[in-house]
């Protein structure tokens, strides 16, 4: 469908260019048309699920294109006056900050002496971290299982603990080239006027390497807080204990007949990630971007 | 912080020997460059020791455990020490059945082609990315290039499917594919129907319907890049071609699209990984189907490895899994990304 569209900017986009003698564009009817499609199906099936929590069941039987008739707060008020989804909210969170606050603290030291120490073995031990691209999370993740068990860890630390792992090569790569760019007088400044290398780090590095450490944060902090394979193997049992996205499916499986309450619970699941999204765009697009060029 | 502190320290000797050796060629001069050599080799120890041991601990330990497990039948409960060494059996029943003339029949058909057919719905995505998300990926990402009211927002519209998480984008879908869900209805209003057996049930196009849902949650990502790779193709080269005459179409064909050549081959690494290690969203979509119409390896292995308690053959699935993204990466690698890191600036 969107190939028709677009063939016909070939005869449209000869009387445009002509006529700014500029750049041939192709029609703006065109790219407006293929933006109306984009958005369309993609907040169509969004603005369905959320509108769908203000439903009646009745209401989303008899008439599930229309607005909602007639307007319903309850399924909404209902979950946000529970404790539960307030609880996997919370959980939510502290993993996700727990496991950004550790991918960038273990990720910064480690890329630091591998961009600006010279040392025997540090291509090597740059090697190793970024054997973990090849390691997906889903071949390590049944014997990660038993390995949490066996040591005691549980519950949302278990979570925590292999994110970070599994966070660290993606960050050390991204971070390694940022810091090496950094000019080397800085240090032989900081060095003369008496300050350490660990000082340097803390004073000198982190503080520059900002926008970097908020790239690769922004991108751990999405993956922690989109995880669904580690919760369901490690956060089974009481939904109190579960982070969001666990919560959304179990939420479904209790609530099997109640549709339109599932989708308010997965519509307000959806809405802090929504958030975070418009506010962090330019940085996550910049991360993604930069993953993939580095 | 105590568990991981603990888990820190109980490892710490690996990175200490490390250090240690690598400091062994060094000759002192005097008293005073030996005491910096060490406590270079300390700080680096201290930068990199907790990172390494996380990773070692919590990424390799547990990648080579599963090599480990996938030699035994082992259902996960009992002690590892009593489980029963098999060698290769758990890989050869995922192949063929197993070497066993007794059982092969039987557990070809309830392991074998299993495997098979999640597999085959792994290549199936592969190819599917290739042929439909590339195309609808490009066209938006070319049309979108350029400026008109109302880019900025679409492009975060656009883009917004891929940050949602694949729980959320799967049960969303799912309700809209329910049976007597708005898709059907809609379906209806045009005159036709739901696929025969359901949506997700139909042993045909439960398939296809999981696809549609994939390519929404994830071409936003494919345009983003495009768009960014757009987005550094000099204007002048366009200007030039525009000039000699070049049509919109041409100006594409012969200069965007081969800049950006090097997105478009990373992209599609990343989407041949992705689609190997496919499992969230197959996952919530019902964990594969019932029939496992649309299931996947990952889906599978986690059915068979964790949930029916078979953790030696589910290791053997994952071991075959890295085993497949591993040979693709690197012949990836060696063939299609080699010319891009040879001529960085080149696009042919």
């Amino acid at each position: 469908m969107s190939v028709d569209t677009s063939t016909r900017a070939t005869p449209a986009s000869s009387p445009h260019r002509r006529r700014q003698g500029l750049l041939p564009e192709g029609s703006t009817y065109v790219a407006v048309g293929i933006a109306l499609v984009g958005v369309g199906l993609t907040l169509g099936p969004i603005l369905y699920l959320i509108l769908g929590g203000f439903r009646t069941q009745g209401d989303l039987a008899a008439n599930p294109t229309g607005l909602p008739d007639p307007w319903m707060w309850q399924n909404y008020w209902e979950i946000l006056s529970q404790p539960l989804f307030w609880r996997q909210l919370l959980n939510s969170t502290l993993v996700a900050v727990a496991t950004t606050a550790g991918v960038v603290l273990f990720g910064t030291m480690a890329a630091y002496p591998l961009a600006r120490y010279s040392f025997k073995g540090r291509e090597l031990v740059f090697v190793i971290f970024t054997t973990g691209l090849m390691f997906p999370l889903t071949v390590a993740v049944l014997p990660l299982y038993l390995l949490l068990r066996d040591m005691g860890i549980s519950g949302l630390w278990g979570l925590v603990i292999p994110q970070i792992a599994f966070g660290l090569p993606v960050t050390i790569i991204i971070l390694r080239p940022f810091l090496a760019a950094l000019p080397k007088e800085l240090e032989e400044a900081s060095f003369m006027d008496g300050i350490s290398r660990i000082g340097f780090f803390w004073r000198m590095l982190l503080p520059l390497a900002r926008p970097a450490m908020v790239t690769v944060g922004v991108l751990a902090f999405i993956g922690s807080w989109n995880a669904y394979l580690l919760p369901l193997l490690l956060l089974t049992g009481d939904p109190a204990g579960m982070t969001l996205p666990l919560g959304v499916t179990t939420f479904q499986g209790q609530h099997s007949a109640a549709t339109t309450m599932i989708m308010a619970y997965t519509s307000l699941a959806m809405l802090p990630a929504l958030a975070f999204f418009l506010l962090m765009e330019r940085r996550i697009v910049d991360g993604l971007t930069g993953a993939v060029k580095g | 912080m105590t568990a991981l502190e603990a888990s820190g320290r109980s490892a710490s000797p690996a990175v200490d020997s490390s250090s240690a050796a690598g400091s062994r060629p060094v000759t002192p001069a005097s008293e005073h460059t030996r005491r910096a050599t060490v406590r270079k080799w300390a700080e680096i120890a201290l930068f990199v020791g907790p990172a390494m041991v996380l990773f070692l601990t919590f990424v390799v330990y547990p990648v080579v455990s599963a090599a480990r497990f996938s030699l035994y039948k082992w259902n996960g409960v009992s002690q590892f020490s009593d489980a029963e060494f098999i060698g290769l059996e758990n890989y050869a029943r995922a192949l063929f059945g197993g070497t066993d003339p007794v059982t092969q029949q039987a557990f070809t058909t309830a392991y074998s082609q299993p495997f098979w057919e999640a597999l085959s719905h792994n290549v199936a995505i592969i190819f599917l990315s290739m042929a439909v998300q590339l195309p609808i990926a490009l066209i938006v990402a070319l049309t979108l290039n350029r400026r008109f009211r109302g880019r900025a927002f679409t492009r975060v519209v656009i883009f917004a499917p891929y940050v949602l998480s694949e729980v959320i984008a799967g049960t969303m879908w799912l309700i809209i594919f329910d049976p007597n869900g708005i898709a059907t209805e809609l379906m209806r209003s045009v005159g036709l129907d739901m696929p025969a057996g359901g949506w997700f049930e139909d042993q045909t196009w439960g398939f296809w319907t999981v696809f549609f849902i994939i390519t929404w949650k994830y071409v936003g990502l494919a345009i983003i890049l495009f768009l960014a790779g757009l987005s550094g193709v000099s204007e002048d080269l366009q200007e030039a071609a525009a000039i000699d005459g070049a049509s919109w179409w041409q100006i594409q064909w012969r200069i965007n699209i081969p800049l950006i050549g090097p997105t478009i081959r990373i992209w599609a690494f990343l989407s041949i990984i992705g689609s190997i290690q496919l499992f969230d969203m197959v996952w919530v979509l019902n964990r594969g189907g019932t029939a496992g119409q649309y299931s996947t390896i990952a889906s599978y292995m986690m059915e068979i490895g964790f949930f029916r308690a078979d953790w030696g053959y589910g290791s053997a699935i994952a071991v075959i899994m890295f085993f497949l993204s591993f040979v693709i990466a690197l012949a990836y690698m060696a063939t299609i990304l080699r010319r891009d890191n040879a001529h960085p600036r080149k696009a042919r």
